[in-house]
């Protein structure tokens, strides 16, 4: 279990961690220039992914799901029927991959677990008072305890958006610090709501701060707010986990989540992973796509390359369909 | 479709088709609603035959419309100076696809012979594209480096005021019309136009043709009606940011000073109508219009920023 | 192998109707050549050939000119200016519908990505349409005088590197202001210009107006000379310019050149660096580095020098080299034998002057002309590789300390087309544009282009501009007439 604030202290080359030593290192990072980050992500969105590549990245998209439901209205039929989903995505093909996890409020972790059994589709729970994050320190410790008790795989958390955006960085990172401890051995994602963040250069600094707290996977969204996921932020946070192994020989991985609903999108997700961090993070240990309605897209495509005709909401089916 | 002729026949003869009529609504938000108010008002051709009943829009239509207004200002404004100006050239291919419809409703509104609606219609649609040529030039004539006495780079631009109330000429149906609503419209501005009074036809037409021309909703809002009763509600509404008040020559019960006195509240920009003293007059839409009409609903903004290494 | 392999995605190319062999476009018909040859158009990618062009003869740029004239004194010079502008529109929305097969033909024929075909060349070849069409009925507020007219016959020579671009930045303005045309397009990209002369036709064009003659440097010779052209419009190498200059010298005939450049690409320490090491990509490796613009020397602060080479590097890996119809290919082929030659003995020399070069590993097709994005490092400014303009997909790296150091090495060159500069910091980024002798520069960007913004170079890049509303000057005259 490594020390965070020792090894961040080592990082930064200061004898005391204080918010002041943060804010030069993380204000000390390269500008994002806004327009040509986006102009960057439109080029990589013109990548044309046919035939075979396509079908790759189809099954690789699947594979990268976490598949969702985070609802007030959540019960344990939602969830069951959700697992079962993830267990068999297409009955009418047997060939297609399962997603990687599940994705769950932390009081509904112990049914997703029993659905599962030990398929190895993992558990994701999202917990620190989620979505808004708006709770005690306490509060926010004991949610995660919770869904790791209850055998939680991973935790998804969110930091304490009004922090970052004050400049308090040395309280957002001893709260991840704190909640990556409470995860024991789940691996810890860090939710840094992008939309919320607003600038570039704001998700640049929260993806930093996040990878020095320790955490295992930067998220973009709880997929409340909008924009979500983006292909600009999500360039910048691939520029982040590259930047940090070669500073540091670590691996983090990079979910976006919210707004991804087709499979052209996921695709250009795909190409933007391999053009800018490369092909370590083609994988679905370094890479998930928060989803719950993306998955039916990219299924109707694998039924059109499969059959050779447009397919229909008719021809997969809908375990989540909307309450309303 | 020419509704002249069908005016005296009651029952149709035994190789003459029934035509279907159209309705005329209001143009607002990018829909055609009827008028909340429910009510609406003959429209006869000059020579007092009833053409149609046009819906008669209150002080409600013209709050809503510019409700709708002010919420296109951000994307219309916001999109290039390249993309307004192939809206607008749009506009223009399409108004020359209707040519004979507006010829007929020209010519029905306004009495005037074939050939002379025919040239009016022309000319219209030659105004529009004259206007959306300028949608990318302007900036550059307009606007400018100021060699300020002192290490700054200093820079002059025309900005959109925003929302742009128009009183629509009451005569010139079309061209009149075209003629008021492009300058607004090529600068980013949005628009709420009451139509002329008595001539309202061609400006619904003209409102579908914005409406299948990738104009966005509520870019312009045409509302047709009472002059005297609408108008008032415009110059006194504190979200509009200027008023054009052509049409307050030759409107019935229009004082167009007192428009200007309601505008002054929220210092609305004010473009008075032609004409000496109190008159107020319809111009001649025929002249080759100069850039007053984009003047008078753009602002200057003015950025200052150092040099130093 | 890369674990995400794109598979091929080629465009089709049977959207493009080619024609085994062209004749000359003049007084708005296809016609044959009087006293000329004929020369073959292939597709640098594949060596095939792609059709047989005309080379005209000097009695067919007269025909040419004649037809100009006939125009001018006739339909076109009675026109108003709104009526030239409609058929200026017509133009820009042909182009617009024809869009993809335009795109097809320039990569066919130019050996560019399609990529950059349908995205960029040929939307900006419209949209300089749509702009200077808009301009034909407004001259009089454009600052050009009290009674700004048209000079009358107008000779354009233009280059291999944006071909249909190039005619529509070219003729354009031209029309708009009343003028008619004799254009000469590059001898290897011949064949948009001679689709364009088809769109020509479509939107009624009148005869004479535009008149499309292909050929050589003795065609373009013969147009320079002819008596009967009033003004020249020219954009090419700066040793031809010069050769225009002198042959127009103690004439009256009035000439616009847009030459080469050895643009600096200005990167300090504190630049948003992943978007300045694209800007390094897209400044050099963006048409194959054909472009007089291209940011062909990198001058990088050297306390970051280290870690954007190795940033550079990594980009460059990525880069994909081939087939230009494919839509993932990012760099195309070389257009011509002759320019690969001239590529290949500059980094020769390079190498020789000692500098240290490296190319990303790709594989090359075995036919056509092909060359790998090439970055030389440890480059002096005494170096040919720093002065002289390559014209290819080469990347010349020094280093500076201090912005005025950056300045000094970035105007100590006799071109002056374009600059970049790469900084977070408002004030150095408008002080360093005062201080840089370059018609254009870009900051926090590179390589952009539009219709109304003004283009064109200081010192041996050329002078006169195009685009915007300064670009109409050299179209006009205020002059009476003779």
């Amino acid at each position: 279990m490594v020390d965070a604030t020792a090894r961040a202290r080592d990082l930064l080359g200061v004898s005391r961690l204080t918010n002041a030593a943060l804010t030069t290192w993380l204000h000390g990072l390269p500008g994002v220039d806004q327009v040509g980050c986006e102009a960057r992500a439109a080029g990589l969105g013109t990548r044309s992914i046919k035939t075979t590549s396509k079908a790759w990245a189809i099954d690789t998209a699947i594979s990268m799901i976490d598949l969702t439901t985070l609802e007030g209205a959540d019960t344990a039929g939602k969830v069951r029927g959700l697992c079962a989903k993830a267990l068999n995505p297409d009955p009418t093909d047997s060939s297609t991959p399962r997603p990687a996890a599940i994705c769950v409020y932390g009081d509904m972790v112990p049914t997703a677990k029993e659905a599962l059994g030990s398929s190895g589709v993992n558990v994701a729970a999202v917990a620190t008072a989620f979505p808004s994050g708006r709770a005690s320190m306490a509060v926010k410790l004991a949610d995660t305890r919770d869904a790791v008790a209850a055998g939680a795989d991973e935790i998804d958390m969110v930091i304490d958006r009004g922090a970052f955006l004050s400049g308090r960085y040395l309280d957002v990172f001893n709260e991840i610090a704190q909640v990556k401890e409470a995860c024991g051995s789940a691996r810890l994602k860090v939710i840094m709501e992008t939309g919320e963040l607003v600038t570039y250069d704001n998700v640049r600094r929260a993806s930093w701060l996040s990878m020095l707290a320790g955490g295992d996977f930067i998220k973009t969204s709880t997929g409340k707010v909008a924009p979500a996921a983006t292909l600009p932020v999500t360039l910048i946070m691939l520029e982040a986990v590259r930047d940090w192994r070669d500073l540091t020989g670590e691996m983090v991985g990079v979910k976006p989540a919210g707004g991804i609903r087709t499979s052209k999108d996921a695709i250009k997700f795909l190409v933007a992973v391999s053009e800018v961090a490369g092909d370590d993070w083609l994988d679905p240990y370094w890479f998930r796509f928060g989803a719950s309605s993306l998955l039916n897209d990219l299924l109707l495509q694998r039924q059109r390359m499969r059959t050779g005709a447009y397919s229909g909401p008719d021809y997969v089916t809908d375990d989540s369909p909307s309450l309303y | 479709m020419s509704p002249a002729t069908t005016q005296n026949q009651r029952t149709p003869a035994a190789d003459t088709r029934v035509d279907v009529r159209k309705t005329y609504k209001l143009y607002i938000g990018g829909k055609f609603p009827r008028s909340e108010s429910g009510r609406s008002y003959e429209v006869t051709d000059a020579k007092g035959r009833f053409l149609a009943n046009a819906a008669q829009g209150s002080r409600k239509d013209a709050r809503d419309a510019v409700v709708a207004a002010r919420g296109a200002v951000a994307g219309w404004a916001g999109a290039t100076a390249y993309n307004r100006g192939q809206v607008l050239y749009r506009v223009a291919e399409v108004m020359e696809g209707r040519r004979a419809q507006f010829v007929a409703e020209v010519r029905a509104s306004e009495g005037v012979t074939e050939r002379q609606a025919e040239s009016l219609v022309s000319q219209a649609i030659d105004r529009w594209v004259w206007y959306a040529g300028w949608s990318d030039k302007y900036a550059q004539v307009l606007g400018g480096l100021n060699p300020v006495a002192g290490p700054y780079f200093d820079i002059s631009a025309p900005e959109p005021t925003g929302v742009v109330a128009v009183l629509a000429p009451q005569a010139s149906s079309l061209l009149g019309l075209v003629s008021v609503v492009a300058p607004v419209i090529v600068s980013g501005n949005t628009a709420v136009v009451l139509t002329s009074e008595l001539r309202p036809l061609p400006a619904i037409t003209l409102s579908e043709a914005l409406a299948t021309s990738d104009v966005p909703g509520g870019v312009v809002n045409l509302i047709t009606g009472r002059t005297a009763e609408v108008a008032p509600w415009l110059a006194s509404h504190r979200d509009v940011n200027a008023i054009d008040l052509a049409g307050a020559a030759g409107a019935a019960d229009v004082v167009w000073g007192d428009l200007e006195l309601a505008a002054a509240e929220n210092l609305k920009r004010v473009l008075r109508p032609a004409g000496t003293s109190a008159d107020a007059v319809e111009p001649d839409w025929t002249r080759t219009p100069d850039l007053s009409r984009l003047t008078a609903f753009l602002e200057t903004k003015t950025v200052w920023h150092p040099k130093g290494r | 192998m890369a674990k995400f392999e794109y598979a091929p995605a080629p465009e089709s190319r049977a959207v493009v109707d080619l024609k085994p062999s062209y004749g000359l476009f003049i007084n708005g018909e296809f016609t044959e050549t009087e006293g000329g040859s004929a020369f073959k158009s292939i597709s640098p990618a594949t060596e095939e050939v792609l059709a047989e062009v005309t080379d005209a003869s000097e009695a067919d740029v007269d025909r040419a000119v004649a037809a100009a004239r006939r125009a001018f004194n006739g339909a076109w010079g009675r026109m108003s200016g709104a009526d030239r502008g409609k058929y200026l529109f017509r133009i820009a929305r042909i182009l617009q519908e024809r869009a993809r097969e335009f795109a097809v033909l320039e990569t066919l024929d130019n050996g560019k990505p399609i990529k950059e075909s349908r995205d960029v060349d040929v939307p900006l070849a419209a949209a300089h349409f749509f702009y200077h069409a808009g301009w034909a009925d407004k001259l009089e507020y454009a600052s050009l005088g009290s009674n700004p007219r048209p000079h009358g016959v107008v000779g354009q020579v233009i280059p291999w590197n944006f071909p249909l671009l190039m005619l529509a930045w070219k003729i354009a303005p031209a029309l708009a202001a009343g003028n008619t045309v004799v254009l000469k397009p590059a001898e290897t990209t011949p064949l948009t210009a001679l689709l364009f002369a088809e769109v020509c036709q479509q939107a009624d064009l009148p005869a004479g107006v535009v008149n499309i003659v292909t050929g050589a440097g003795a065609t373009g010779q013969a147009i320079v000379d002819h008596p009967g052209v009033d003004k020249l419009a020219f954009t090419g190498s700066t040793g031809v310019g010069k050769m225009i200059a002198r042959s127009i010298a103690g004439t009256r005939k009035k000439a616009t050149l847009e030459l080469g450049g050895k643009a600096a690409n200005i990167i300090f320490d504190d630049a948003a660096i992943d978007q300045a090491v694209e800007g390094i990509v897209n400044g050099i490796f963006f048409n194959q580095g054909h472009v007089c613009c291209a940011g062909s020397r990198l001058l990088v602060q050297e306390s970051i020098a280290d870690d954007v080479d190795k940033r550079l590097k990594r980009r460059l890996s990525t880069l994909r080299v081939g087939d230009p119809l494919d839509k993932n290919t990012d760099v195309g082929a070389i257009n011509s034998k002759a320019q690969l030659q001239r590529i290949t003995e500059l980094t020769a020399a390079g190498e020789a002057e000692g500098a240290t070069r490296w190319s990303p590993e790709c594989e090359l097709p075995s036919k056509g002309f092909w060359f790998r994005p090439t970055v030389f490092t440890g480059v002096s400014q005494t170096h040919r590789i720093a002065q002289e303009e390559i014209f290819g997909p080469v990347l010349s790296v020094l280093t500076f300390r201090t912005p005025h150091e950056a300045v000094a090495k970035a105007n100590n060159t006799p071109y002056g087309l374009s600059a970049g500069v790469w900084t977070e910091k408002g004030s150095r980024i408008l002080w360093m544009a005062d201080q840089l002798r370059a018609g254009v520069v870009w900051a926090n960007t590179f390589n952009k282009f539009d219709p109304t913004s003004p283009f064109g170079g200081y010192k041996e890049s050329g002078y006169g501009r195009e685009g915007g509303r300064h670009g109409l000057e050299a179209y006009v005259t205020t002059e009476g007439k003779a």
